[in-house]
């Protein structure tokens, strides 16, 4: 870290409280393929040691850590390493279903810069189904390496969700990537996800579900994802739907936005 | 989660999504994935630029190197035996160090309890037996861990295990088992119950379940402070010192290589038995080259690994230091209770090649393999008659010379100490991982009748050929 970085108040704002996840202010998900640091994310935010080693799928249990930053505290949730939320793993399974039911403030998505193709699958998979997003592209110091350079703003412009360059090993970026959670989880940036299309049969089968899943969990914030989930014929959603998990989900988004718009309308009248 | 009733409209969406998916096409399922992967690979192709010159490709090179089909096995059997060569050689000195130390401070304590008028077997009970088993623990274990656990995640951070299992991926193919597995087994080699933890990589319940009930045949750092002793005691002092050492890593790496062996050929019978099935298709990423960072390889071999197998150690020494200080000390009749067991224990230990006193220590050792040696010393020794630190050539001079070990019995000993069951802490973590009494018992009782098994026919086919 340079010494410009150690002075710049958005890493001197950083606590890191280890274990200590009590009474949090926003829950974050960190996700992202297998190998891509997320675990020395993980570590560089919390201060703890959680095991960090060269090989895909080494994390094999949930980690949870703490910290704090600018007078908020935050609780992560290392989720498995995964390539894609598609298919029916163990680990695919954990993964969106937290990203899903869980409903963290801001989902992190770790990815490697020196592959970014194969990383971007997982996160236009995690926009379907949370536009809370933060996309962090690490190993830039990999990337520079291998003569590549990645254009974080071109990125964020297409993905609509704000993009943080990092080397976490080094600590590179650090103090962006808090200050881009802070902002998404504490709802201070429009996020507007990029959705892939899909194409016109099964289009016109979304355009007519849209309207039933709005009557049946109004405010939902992805019916779109679950209606293509439906389609698919997921248990877990069909369950999910069922047993009101999903309307629970809506509510809190209904007052979520609440809460925003009265914000903005308090601060607009100051 | 909430149990309200559904919510109204719950059952028409529900029913209307299924009627639209018996129309929508068959494939629309790939379609899906087909627009997510070209979507990908537009917004990164316009996100992504070449800079700067391309440095030389020394990544490729050496990828090229160490997983090729000539040299991959060989450059890994060489990194093993480097490994092993180096935790012996530099394992030596500070082993006999704290050794010294602490049996020091176990005659000085001693003496000032007795000074102070304590009890004999008071006296004996807390320096004789527990602080004993401590400092066995202690001296045995702790400088090959400091040397083998950094070098272990010194090639972990590099990148080095995903093209060990690259290189044997085949291997565990033909044994009907997954690839991955070979990642588990390594990890075996740090701990048994982490290797067992770690096949939650592998996602069919037949293949994890293999890798479950095998991963018992690679030794575990606490198996190696046995290994590495004999070697160094028996096979080692056979040869010239210059090649003592080498001799000593070599023989360790024959000792890994016959668990490899087993572990492929009990994964070829089980995947041909009791979890038949095929091998499944894998995609295993190869990782890059990453330049491992020092401080993190040391605190996660010395603290994660070393200090943790460290304790667990300990706890389970001292009350087994304990039990051992008792059995050797309460007499019945002309001899003490440790004796009685091992008599007993004898003829059973004789017909494999080993003896009354080594199967009581593994029956001890139960909870932690760590002690097995320690435990053994102690009964043979008896109590108080150990003044002299324990050097390989005072042990040399008392397993062949007081207590009639042979070549045979060392061999049988390595076997035994790589084949038996599984410590207790891992037979838990089986329970825990598979749920099932089946597969647990299996898992814990399997490997010991091999073991015996194994052990009865070394020891028949050397006492046929004379060799003992």
């Amino acid at each position: 870290m340079s010494a410009d970085c150690e002075t710049c108040p958005a890493n001197t704002a950083l606590a890191q409280m280890g274990l200590d996840v009590s009474a949090f202010d926003h829950l974050v998900a960190l996700a992202g393929n297998p190998n891509t640091g997320k675990s020395t994310v993980f570590n560089a935010l919390t201060g703890l040691k959680q095991h960090t080693g060269n090989w895909p799928g080494k994390t094999v249990t949930r980690a949870e850590g703490g910290y704090q930053f600018q007078g908020k505290r935050y609780k992560l949730v290392d989720l498995p390493g995964t390539y894609s939320l598609l298919s029916a793993s163990q680990d695919e399974e954990i993964a969106r279903n937290f990203i899903l039911f869980g409903q963290p403030d801001c989902t992190l998505v770790v990815t490697d810069a020196t592959c970014l193709e194969r990383n971007l699958n997982l996160v236009l998979q995690v926009l379907e189904i949370s536009d809370r997003v933060v996309v962090c592209v690490n190993l830039l110091d990999e990337a520079r390496r291998k003569g590549l350079s990645v254009d974080t703003r071109q990125l964020a412009r297409e993905l609509g969700v704000p993009v943080v360059g990092t080397a976490a090993r080094s600590g590179e970026g650090l103090g962006d990537l808090l200050t881009a959670v802070a902002d998404v989880a504490g709802g201070r940036v429009a996020v507007a996800p990029r959705r892939v299309a899909a194409h016109s049969a099964l289009e016109s089968a979304l355009q007519e579900l849209l309207p039933l899943i709005e009557a049946a969990a109004p405010g939902l914030p992805n019916p779109r994802w679950v209606a293509l989930r439906l389609l698919d014929g997921d248990q877990r959603i069909r369950q999910a739907l069922l047993n009101g998990e999903l309307n629970d989900i809506a509510q809190r988004q209904r007052e979520a936005v609440r809460r925003f718009s009265r914000k903005m309308a308090v601060e607009g009248a100051q | 989660m909430t149990t309200q009733p559904a919510p109204t409209g719950a059952d028409a969406l529900l029913a209307r999504a299924e009627a639209l998916r018996q129309a929508l096409p068959e494939n629309f399922r790939d379609q899906l994935v087909q627009s997510l992967y070209a979507e990908a690979e537009g917004v990164a192709r316009r996100a992504v630029h070449p800079a700067g010159e391309r440095r030389r490709d020394w990544d490729g090179l050496l990828d090229r190197l160490v997983t090729s089909p000539i040299f991959g096995l060989p450059i890994m059997l060489l990194i093993l035996a480097v490994v092993f060569w180096l935790t012996i050689t530099g394992a030596n000195v500070p082993s006999a160090l704290i050794a010294d130390a602490l049996f020091w401070f176990e005659d000085q304590a001693a003496a000032l309890f007795t000074a102070l008028g304590a009890p004999w077997w008071l006296t004996g009970f807390v320096w004789h037996g527990v602080w004993r088993g401590l400092a066995w623990v202690v001296s045995v274990m702790l400088p090959p861990m400091a040397i083998f656990f950094p070098c272990f995640t010194f090639l972990e951070d590099l990148g080095y295990l995903p093209r060990v299992a690259f290189n044997l991926d085949w291997l565990f193919k033909k044994a009907g088992a997954h690839g991955k597995q070979s990642l588990t087994m390594t990890m075996g080699f740090g701990c048994n119950a982490a290797g067992i933890i770690a096949t939650r990589v592998i996602d069919s319940p037949r293949e994890r379940l293999i890798a479950i009930l095998t991963n018992n045949f690679v030794p575990c750092n606490g198996r190696f402070p046995t290994l590495i002793m004999l070697a160094t005691v028996f096979v080692a002092a056979s040869f010239p010192p210059a090649l003592a050492s080498v001799a000593a890593a070599g023989s360790v790496v024959m000792v890994v290589l016959v668990g490899v062996l087993f572990t492929l050929a009990v994964s070829a019978l089980l995947s041909r038995t009791l979890l038949r099935g095929e091998a499944s298709a894998f995609s295993l990423e190869l990782p890059p080259f990453r330049r491992p960072n020092l401080k993190q390889i040391l605190y996660t071999s010395l603290i994660d690994r070393t200090i943790f197998v460290l304790w667990r150690a300990i706890q389970t020494a001292a009350p087994a230091g304990a039990a051992i200080w008792l059995l050797g000390n309460i007499v019945v009749g002309d001899q003490s209770l440790a004796w009685h067991v091992a008599d007993f224990l004898n003829p059973l230990g004789l017909a494999i090649g080993l003896d009354g006193v080594i199967l009581l220590a593994y029956i001890i050792a139960i909870p932690a393999n760590e002690i097995v040696v320690p435990t053994m010393l102690m009964v043979y020794l008896g109590v108080g008659m150990m003044t002299d630190t324990p050097g390989f050539t005072e042990l040399r001079a008392l397993l062949i010379g007081q207590h009639g070990w042979t070549m045979l019995t060392a061999v049988n000993l390595m076997l035994f100490s790589l084949l038996h069951n599984p410590c207790a802490t891992t037979i838990m973590t089986m329970w825990k991982e598979t749920r099932s009494l089946k597969w647990t018992t299996l898992g814990a009782l399997g490997p010991l009748a091999i073991a015996f098994a194994v052990c009865f026919l070394t020891a028949s086919l050397a006492r046929l050929l004379g060799w003992a």
